[in-house]
């Protein structure tokens, strides 16, 4: 399955869905993008020029491990889990980073920004621009910036500028948007480092290429490791990077893809942000593409919510609308409730740190694994650690210990 | 009578015409209405009025906020076309609709069509609908009547400034600079350059908007463009001196450009 051999005149669209809804001063930016994306595909040393830097500079391979005393716990197939936190600065982000950094270069940009809501990806993307040398500007909500304070410090240290977005939800969309305008008035000289498989074509396209990485590696590895391919495969959805990250590797295998988005406090509550998952979502055009939206009837986005701010968004990628649609792609949510738990149950039993975003997946992995046949195998994409996670948690659980620990921390600061 | 020929009959009388925004439902409908009032006593030519969208991404700063403060409010779609059929039957000039994409294509490009022309708007601006994208909607807009106006930027090559002229009807929204609306724009020598790239590549009238805030920006303006477009300023003049300071503006604005004559 290619899903980007387009149509002639349906350049950038899965379906219906997806396509370039951008003011018409972005043409010039977006028409020089795309054939710099295409320039490095048809260039046989670029990819080989992107692996070649991930492996001295973020660590890959990133392995698979299998879960032995979890598949051991909960009975029925075999756990095994791709391991993308254990790249450098700890989730998939930096794959996309890296590659999009790469492409900068060859356009001879010297300024990079880039939206973020967990963080990752800004620090993803700060991190880059130290290494290749770029001015670095990151949008972030200021809601946002409140939940993931670890992030934004690490991100000015890396010398980014962090720049609070205060207008609507105060989250990643309006991060977006504002990373858009600064893109508007700054093309010339800058990049925007698109963090997810959303906005206009080409960065579905180009996000799902440097992304197709952790597929490539993951089917290979599940041959050898496993001696099969798995019978599905997990991953929590965004946007839907990681996901069409991994599942690149299994589009023409017999393997069951699911993709969890995020179940917040319950589909029947209007706090989750499940867009396919869930029937709330719907088909519209926002942030330069055409996709599911939750939206209501006027076309106006709603607010979202979830537990990990990495999946806390309106959108979602038209590459996923278009995979659900045709039923490549089984779209499932996870509560809050039940990621926390699958969260204390991984690290309990596996010493593994999964980000609140990659413990959607464990959570329904977890939760379908033991009605499958032992015979059969699933592999978990965990997206990123839980470092950046800490305060969140430990709030989610209420550590007492905790508790005190910053309550004593306060009181330093203040004498 | 089109909107663009409507431009011309204006112009045997005056050098520029002049158009104006507002944002529906902010602060309130009733301040929108004040607005146009003052806006007709001023001899404004043409009114943009934006149905407030959560994700503006063209706009700048003030009009991102003044979008949301209207939402928040509860301003819905309907409401819009509610204040927009008001409007038209209330004032002589032509009203067009500005706003994004999502709202049109949620009620369906025909229906919206329909209630515009219904409502009395004259046409529509769509910064997020490329001209590839909205080929329908621009189409059946022409055979309508109605407006269906393109935007030109000085990245825009000029084959593609030909394709924007093509696709458009009643006139060109020429955008004066790089970025987002609200900012002030320097007229410098390459704009004339620019302007003339965008007056080959069509018939249709110009205008020129994005960051025009005081009477001196038209001064170079009035030689070169049909029409001149004033939006955040106005907004800001509203919010910080209220119909006073509105009424005192384009009053200034008016007699400056009738000095010019
Ligand atoms: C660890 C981790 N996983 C997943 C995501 C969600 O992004 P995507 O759906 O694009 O993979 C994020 C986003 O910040 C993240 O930090």
């Amino acid at each position: 399955m290619d899903l980007f051999k387009f149509e002639h005149g349906r350049e950038g669209y899965y379906g219906e869905f997806g396509g370039a809804f951008i003011p018409e001063i972005l043409r010039s930016p977006i028409m020089e993008l795309r054939q710099a994306l295409q320039a490095a595909k048809d260039d046989p040393t670029f990819w080989s020029e992107f692996v070649a830097l991930m492996k001295t500079y973020s660590g890959r391979p990133t392995p698979i491990t299998y879960l032995e005393n979890l598949t051991k716990y909960l009975g029925g197939g075999r756990i095994y889990v791709k391991r993308e936190d254990l790249n450098h600065t700890g989730a998939h982000k930096v794959n996309n980073v890296m590659g999009q950094g790469l492409i900068a270069k060859r356009l001879g940009k010297t300024r990079i920004i880039a939206e973020t809501g967990a963080g990752q990806h800004g620090v993803a993307t700060a991190t880059m621009a130290a290494r290749f040398g770029f001015e670095c500007v990151i949008y972030m909500g200021e809601e946002d910036v409140r939940r993931q304070r670890p992030n934004v410090f690490w991100m000015e240290q890396l010398g980014a500028q962090v720049v609070p977005v205060r207008d609507g939800s105060k989250t990643l969309k309006d991060a977006i948007n504002e990373a858009m305008r600064d893109w508007v008035t700054n093309f010339d000289t800058t990049h925007y480092v698109l963090g997810t498989v959303c906005g206009p074509h080409p960065f579905p396209e180009m996000v799902a290429w440097f992304q197709s990485i952790i597929g490539r590696e993951a089917r290979e590895q599940m041959i050898q490791i496993a001696g099969e391919l798995p019978c599905r495969v997990y991953a929590c959805v965004g946007g839907g990077s990681n996901a069409i990250g991994i599942f690149q590797g299994f589009l023409d295998d017999p393997v069951e893809l699911v993709a969890v988005e995020a179940g917040g406090k319950g589909l029947q509550s209007s706090k989750h942000a499940a867009r396919l998952a869930s029937n709330h979502g719907s088909v519209g055009v926002a942030q330069g593409y055409k996709t599911y939206f939750l939206q209501n009837e006027d076309g106006q986005m709603l607010d979202t919510y979830s537990v990990a701010a990495g999946l806390d968004y309106i959108g979602v990628s038209p590459i996923f609308s278009y995979l659900a649609q045709i039923g490549r792609v089984r779209f499932e949510a996870a509560t809050d409730e039940e990621v926390v738990a699958a969260f204390q149950l991984v690290m309990k039993k596996e010493g593994l740190i999964p980000a609140l975003e990659s413990a959607h997946a464990f959570a329904l992995a977890l939760k379908e694994v033991p009605k499958m046949k032992p015979e059969e195998t699933i592999l978990i994409n965990q997206s990123g650690r839980g470092d950046k996670d800490i305060f969140t948690v430990a709030e989610a659980l209420s550590d007492k210990n905790w508790k005190e620990f910053i309550k004593q921390r306060a009181k330093n600061y203040e004498s | 009578m089109r909107v663009d020929e409507y431009l011309r009959e204006r112009l045997k009388r005056k050098r520029i015409c002049l158009m104006t925004h507002i944002i529906v439902g902010y602060p309130s409908f009733e301040a929108n209405l004040k607005a146009l009032e003052i806006m007709a006593e001023n001899d404004v030519d043409v009114v943009e009025i934006q149905m407030p969208f959560s994700e503006p991404i063209a706009d700048g700063p003030i009009f991102v906020r003044a979008n949301q403060m209207s939402l928040q409010r509860g301003t819905t779609v309907d409401q819009y076309f509610r204040f927009m059929e008001k409007a038209t039957a209330r004032f002589d000039f032509p009203l067009l609709m500005m706003g994004y994409y999502n709202p049109v294509f949620k009620m369906g490009e025909a229906n919206f069509l329909d209630r515009l022309q219904s409502s009395g708007g004259r046409g529509f601006i769509i910064p997020d609908l490329p001209i590839e994208e909205g080929r329908n909607l621009f189409d059946r807009a022409k055979q309508k009547g109605l407006a269906a106006i393109p935007l030109m930027t000085p990245s825009s090559t000029e084959q593609r400034l030909k394709e924007l002229g093509k696709a458009g009807s009643g006139f060109v929204y020429v955008v004066a600079r790089k970025g987002v609306t609200g900012e002030h724009t320097k007229f410098e020598d390459d704009f004339a350059d620019y302007v003339q790239k965008c007056r080959r590549a069509t018939e249709l009238p110009l205008a020129v908007g994005f960051g025009i805030s005081q009477k001196q920006d038209l001064d170079f303006l009035v030689n070169h463009v049909e029409m001149a477009i004033i939006g955040t300023r106005i907004l800001e003049i509203w919010e910080n001196n209220g119909e006073e300071g509105l009424q005192a503006f384009l009053q200034e604005i008016k007699q400056y450009l009738e000095r010019l004559c």
